[in-house]
């Protein structure tokens, strides 16, 4: 069985050998992932790209800590990963914010359940590089996708996490959302370093943001090919004549995939 | 046919209502039978609701419920009024239990239900920000589930209004069903008419205090 090993610049964060899942469902067993092997560390960006029902979603949850494996070795500055670690923070694709929550109650969640100090002028400067200052009052249900985003992106940031993971983080948003969130993505991780696994069905956004692109694929999922793309998050790196080069090479590892 | 010995005029009930709130016995009974809802609504409210969103939350301990509360349910529970009586005997406390045991129910499957259906999603969310079943249960399952929760005690309230003239038409000195069924026995018309007044005026209040907490408690669903 082919397996493939991302080996990032040290230290290493997250170490996950021979990794599998299944979910019981009423239509049976559903075998989501199947012996994937990877590792994260380092400052890097790692962009997971593949067909839907491949694995993406639940390699990332494994990651997180909120599933486990049903097999397979994952390990958290190399001890067992039992619980969700809290250098890692994760935005779901619908936001994951609660409605009953105000915008400052949502960012302050995190910090308080932690029962870490909450320094307010630093959230704020977060938070106007965000452009959501003038929100902290409003309910996520007040706030458009794009600001929602932008909330969730604060509530993960301001844990300060070495890795950041996005599950599909802009895949409801419009394409000039979008952009801008990806932009946006790429400034805070300049200025922040860390770590950051996204999945996505965007070739672009794969492109932009993950300098190593995992294109998975296969009943259950595998990571089928590794594509080092360096320069991602690099300013002026969008829409140059190398970005489109890259996005076609995923493509056709995607299509050969399909 | 329905003549002024069967109907008593809007006029007639208010003017009949005006004089018995100058008397101390009428204030005795109103105060009686809200003591009765207040104390059943606190025992079912602290009983059902922890329960209930507690078997919403563990499938394990639903499972092993679920035939006990599916056996009992249908049953209406008035009929469980001679063995409340002997239990508890002919005072306040049978007439509290057995108010309690019907909204107990109304409360418990709502509260179950709506903390199933908290979302896989939420539930990663906020242990994806450290949170243990505690932290859960505080900021996710408790408020999502209270508009719910207010529904069940709005829908609830209405029916305890209507067991409530049933129980205090038995071993009872005070309370508005008493009250009424002492009317009815003196064929005093205008005040049977006040006393269902009174009944209809405490499940408005009670349907609006709801309403108001509501409000209050849940403004993130009205927006």
């Amino acid at each position: 069985m082919k397996t493939s090993l991302i080996q990032n610049s040290s230290p290493e964060l997250i170490r996950g050998t021979g990794l599998t899942k299944s979910y019981s469902t009423e239509q049976g067993l559903i075998r989501a992932l199947g012996r994937v092997d990877i590792v994260i560390g380092g400052a890097q960006t790692i962009a997971l790209v593949g067909p839907s029902g491949c694995g993406k979603s639940t390699l990332l949850l494994l990651l997180a800590g909120l599933e486990k494996p049903d097999s397979g070795k994952l390990l958290f500055k190399s001890t067992p990963l039992a619980q969700p670690p809290r250098e890692i923070a994760l935005v779901l694709q619908d936001y994951g914010l609660f409605p009953w929550k105000s915008v400052r109650s949502n960012i302050e969640l995190g910090l308080k359940i932690r029962r870490e100090t909450i320094d307010w002028s630093e959230i704020m400067e977060l938070l106007n590089e965000l452009d959501i200052s003038d929100k902290l009052d409003a309910y996520p249900q007040q706030l458009s996708g794009g600001q929602k985003q932008r909330v969730a992106l604060a509530r993960a940031l301001v844990l300060n996490p070495t890795l950041l993971l996005l599950d599909e983080p802009f895949a409801a948003l419009d394409t000039l959302n979008r952009e801008r969130l990806q932009e946006l993505s790429e400034k805070l991780w300049r200025q922040r370093r860390f770590s950051m696994a996204l999945v996505t069905h965007n070739i672009q956004e794969a492109v932009r943001l993950g300098q190593t692109i995992l294109v998975m694929g296969g009943t259950p999922g595998r990571i089928l090919s590794v594509i080092e793309n360096h320069e991602a998050c690099a300013p002026e790196y969008f829409g140059t004549p190398y970005f489109y080069e890259k996005c076609s090479q995923v493509r056709t590892q995607l299509e050969s995939v399909a | 046919m329905a003549g002024p010995n069967v109907v008593a005029t809007p006029l007639a009930t208010l003017e009949k209502l005006l004089i018995e709130s100058q008397s101390q016995r009428f204030w005795k009974h109103v105060e009686a039978s809200s003591f009765r809802i207040f104390c059943a609504l606190v025992i079912s409210f602290v009983t059902a609701i922890p329960l209930g969103l507690y078997l919403g939350s563990s499938r394990r301990a639903d499972r092993i419920a679920k035939p006990l509360i599916y056996l009992t349910y249908p049953v209406p529970k008035i009929v469980f009024l001679p063995l409340v009586l002997l239990i508890f005997g002919i005072g306040d406390l049978s007439k509290i239990m057995l108010l309690s045991l019907i909204m107990f129910f109304q409360l418990l499957i709502t509260a179950r239900d709506s903390a199933r259906a908290v979302s896989k999603a939420a539930k990663y969310s906020l242990k994806s920000l450290g949170g243990n079943r505690w932290d859960l249960f505080v900021h996710v399952i408790w408020p999502s589930t209270l508009p719910s929760v207010f529904t069940a005690l709005r829908i609830a309230t209405g029916t305890v209004v209507a067991v409530l003239f049933f129980v205090e038409s038995i071993g009872a000195r005070y309370g508005i069903g008493f009250y009424i069924l002492d009317a009815w026995g003196r064929a005093d018309v205008p005040q049977i008419y006040a006393g269902i007044t009174v009944l209809a005026l405490m499940g408005v209040v009670l349907y609006e205090t709801f309403d108001i907490l509501e409000r209050v408690y849940c403004r993130w669903n009205q927006l």
